[in-house]
C-alpha cells in the first residue's frame, strides 16, 4: 500500500505540467477554430490591405500577395486543421481498432493474411496512400483529404491494435476471465480495451499531428481543400513565392502546426499519466 | 454417484508432439488431489484441457468428463456453460491474474454477478458490493472496503491471491483447480494461502485439483497424487503410499531432491 500513497513529487509535477501546456496550446487552437464560426477580424477572401504588407496593427500578421489578412487566414487554418485531425484520427480509429481487434482474434491464416496486408500498407507513406486515394475520389475537398488521411492511419492503428491485444490476450486475467464464463465480447469491453488504450490514445495523439501535417502537404499539393478555404498547407504554399519578402507567411502556418502538433501530443501523455493507475501511483 | 472430474486416455498434443499422453484420474466432491511432476511435465495442460481452455495449437483427445459434459471437442458456447459454474481456476501468478487497470472490487464483483445471474437471481447495486466485501472477507482479507477499491498494483502478493481465489470462489465452482498457488510467494505467506484454501475447500464441500512441483506443499494439501513426467503418468496412489514407498524412480528422486534440500536447510541450522 506504501507505493501507492507515496508519490514522487518531482515526477508528479512534470506530468502535470505537460497536460497544462498541453491543454493550454490545444485550448488556443480550439478556442480561435470556435472563434472564426461566429467572428472574423476580416473577410478571408477580401483584399483588405495592400499586397505583402508588413505586420501592423491593422494587420497583426500582414497580408498576402492578393492583399488578403493573414492573421484571418491563420485563424481559418486552425478550424480546419482541427476538422482534420479530429476527422482523420476517428476515422482510422475506427477502421484501425476494429481490423486490429479482428486480427488478434482471427484463425492463424487469417491473422498473417491481415498482418502482412498491415504491413505492407504501411511500408507506403501515410502522404502517398492518402494521395492515391484522394486521386481516385472525382473531387478534391476538405472531405476527401480526410477520408483519405483516415484510411492511411488505420494501417498504423490496427497494427499496434493487433499486438497490443495479442499482447493482453495472453494473460492469465483473460483465461481467469473465461474461465469465469466471460464471453468474448464482454473481455474486449472490460478487459481488452481498457488495457490497451492507454499506449493507443498517445498513438492517436501522434496520428493527430501526421494527420493535420499530412493535410497541410495535401493542400500544398493542391489536393486538400480546394480555395479559399485556408488551410495551412495552402498559405504555406502561396507564401513560398514571396518568402524572402515576407517570410511572415511561411513562419506563420510552420509555428501553428508544430505548436498544435505538440500540444495534442503533450496532451495525450499527461491524459495517460492521470488515467492510468499504475502510473499514477507512480 | 458419477465423478465431478473424470479423465479417461486424455492426450495434448502438439502437432505430432504427445505433451500429454494418456492420463487417466477421477475426482470427486470433497476430494482433494494432487498433480506433481517437473516444469514441463504437462501438469497446466491437462488442467487446460479438462476445462476446454488450450492454446490454439493445442488438441487433445481422449475423454475429460466435467459434470457429466464431454470436454473434448465441445463447442466453446457449451464450455462456457460449465466454466464459471463447475469450474474456477486460481494461476500461479497472482499479478497477471489480475487486470492491472481495474479495481479489485470490480474485477470480484464480475463473476459474482454473472453466476448470480446464472443462478436466476441476479445481484447489483448495493446487494452486489455487499456480496463482493463478504467473499473478500471470507478470504481473511483484512479492511476489506479499503481493498475492494485498490489496484492491484497496491496489494501484495499475498493479498493480490487471496482475490484471485475470491474471484474463483465466486463462480461458487464445485471443481476448484489451483494451479501452483503458492509458488510466487513467500514461505509464511504460502502456509496462510495454504491454510485459506483448505479451509475453503473443506466449508465449501469443493472438489481441489492441486498442481505443484513442490512435494512437502502437496504432502500436506490433498489426499491422493498423480506423478507426471513429460506427460506420462508414472504413479498414482494415496499421499502417504507413494512419498513413503516410491515404487517409481522418478517419484524417488523427487522425494530425494526434497530431502537433501531439508537436509541442508537443518544442517545450516
Amino acid at each position: 500500500m506504501s507505493t501507492a500513497t507515496m508519490t514522487a513529487p518531482a515526477d508528479k509535477k512534470s506530468h502535470s505540467l505537460a497536460l497544462k501546456a498541453g491543454l493550454l496550446l490545444v485550448g488556443i487552437h480550439v478556442f480561435v477554430g470556435l472563434l472564426t464560426l461566429v467572428w472574423l477580424p476580416y473577410d478571408p477572401t477580401a483584399m483588405a490591405g495592400g499586397r505583402l504588407e508588413g505586420p501592423s496593427l491593422l494587420h497583426w500578421l500582414g497580408t498576402d500577395r492578393l492583399g488578403r489578412d493573414l492573421f484571418t487566414q491563420m485563424m481559418i487554418g486552425s478550424r480546419i486543421a482541427l476538422i482534420v485531425g479530429i476527422g482523420a484520427v476517428t476515422i482510422g480509429a475506427i477502421i484501425g481498432v476494429t481490423l486490429g481487434l479482428l486480427a488478434a482474434f482471427a484463425s492463424k491464416w487469417l491473422d498473417d493474411a491481415l498482418a502482412a496486408t498491415l504491413d505492407i500498407l504501411i511500408a507506403f507513406p501515410t502522404l502517398l496512400i492518402a494521395m492515391l486515394v484522394v486521386a481516385a475520389s472525382d473531387t478534391a475537398n476538405l472531405w476527401s483529404a480526410i477520408i483519405a488521411l483516415g484510411i492511411a492511419l488505420s494501417a498504423i492503428v490496427a497494427r499496434l491494435t493487433r499486438i497490443l491485444a495479442k499482447r493482453v490476450l495472453v494473460m492469465d486475467y483473460i483465461t481467469a476471465a473465461r474461465t469465469s464464463g466471460s464471453s468474448w465480447p464482454k473481455i474486449v469491453a472490460i478487459h481488452i480495451l481498457p488495457n490497451i488504450w492507454p499506449t493507443l490514445s498517445v498513438n492517436f495523439a501522434l496520428q493527430f499531428g501526421l494527420a493535420v501535417i499530412a493535410e497541410a502537404s495535401l493542400s500544398y499539393l493542391g489536393l486538400g481543400a480546394p480555395p479559399p478555404n485556408a488551410s495551412w498547407g495552402r498559405i504555406l504554399q502561396e507564401a513560398q513565392g514571396t518568402v524572402y519578402t515576407a517570410p511572415l507567411g511561411a513562419i506563420a502556418p510552420g509555428i501553428a502546426l508544430v505548436s498544435l502538433a505538440i500540444g495534442v501530443n503533450l496532451l495525450a501523455d499527461g491524459l495517460r499519466d492521470t488515467i492510468d493507475p499504475t502510473r499514477r501511483a507512480r | 454417484m458419477t465423478a465431478l472430474l473424470s479423465l479417461e486416455n486424455l492426450s495434448v498434443h502438439a502437432g505430432g508432439k504427445a505433451l500429454v499422453s494418456n492420463l487417466s484420474l477421477s475426482l470427486n466432491r470433497g476430494e482433494r488431489l494432487g498433480l506433481i511432476g517437473e516444469s514441463g511435465s504437462g501438469k497446466s495442460l491437462t488442467s487446460l484441457a479438462a476445462t476446454g481452455l488450450l492454446p490454439t495449437g493445442l488438441s487433445a483427445s481422449g475423454s475429460a468428463i466435467l459434470a457429466g459434459k464431454q470436454v473434448i471437442g465441445a463447442s466453446d458456447r457449451e464450455l462456457n456453460k460449465l466454466r464459471g459454474t463447475a469450474v474456477a481456476i486460481v494461476f500461479q501468478e497472482p499479478l497477471t491474474a489480475l487486470d492491472p487497470l481495474m479495481r479489485v472490487g470490480k474485477q470480484v464483483a464480475e463473476p459474482l454477478a454473472r453466476r448470480a445471474q446464472r443462478d436466476g437471481a441476479p445481484l447489483s447495486g448495493a446487494a452486489l458490493d455487499k456480496a463482493v466485501l463478504a467473499l473478500l472477507d471470507e478470504v481473511a482479507l483484512p479492511d476489506p472496503q479499503r481493498m475492494a477499491t485498490s489496484y492491484p498494483h497496491e496489494l501484495s502478493g499475498g493479498q493480490r491471491q487471496r482475490i484471485a481465489i475470491a474471484m474463483a470462489l465466486a463462480c461458487k465452482p464445485d471443481l476448484l483447480i489451483a494451479d501452483e498457488p503458492t509458488t510466487a510467494l513467500d514461505v509464511t505467506t504460502q502456509a496462510e494461502i495454504l491454510g485459506l484454501l483448505d479451509r475453503l475447500v473443506r466449508e465449501r464441500n469443493m472438489a481441489l485439483l492441486f498442481i505443484s512441483h513442490d512435494l512437502p506443499v502437496v504432502a500436506n494439501t490433498v489426499e491422493r497424487v498423480v506423478v507426471l513426467r513429460q506427460g506420462e503418468t508414472v504413479e498414482a496412489g494415496n499421499v502417504a503410499e507413494v512419498f513413503g514407498n516410491p515404487r517409481h524412480d522418478y517419484t524417488k528422486s523427487l522425494l530425494a531432491a526434497a530431502r537433501r534440500l531439508d537436509d541442508a536447510m537443518e544442517g545450516r541450522a
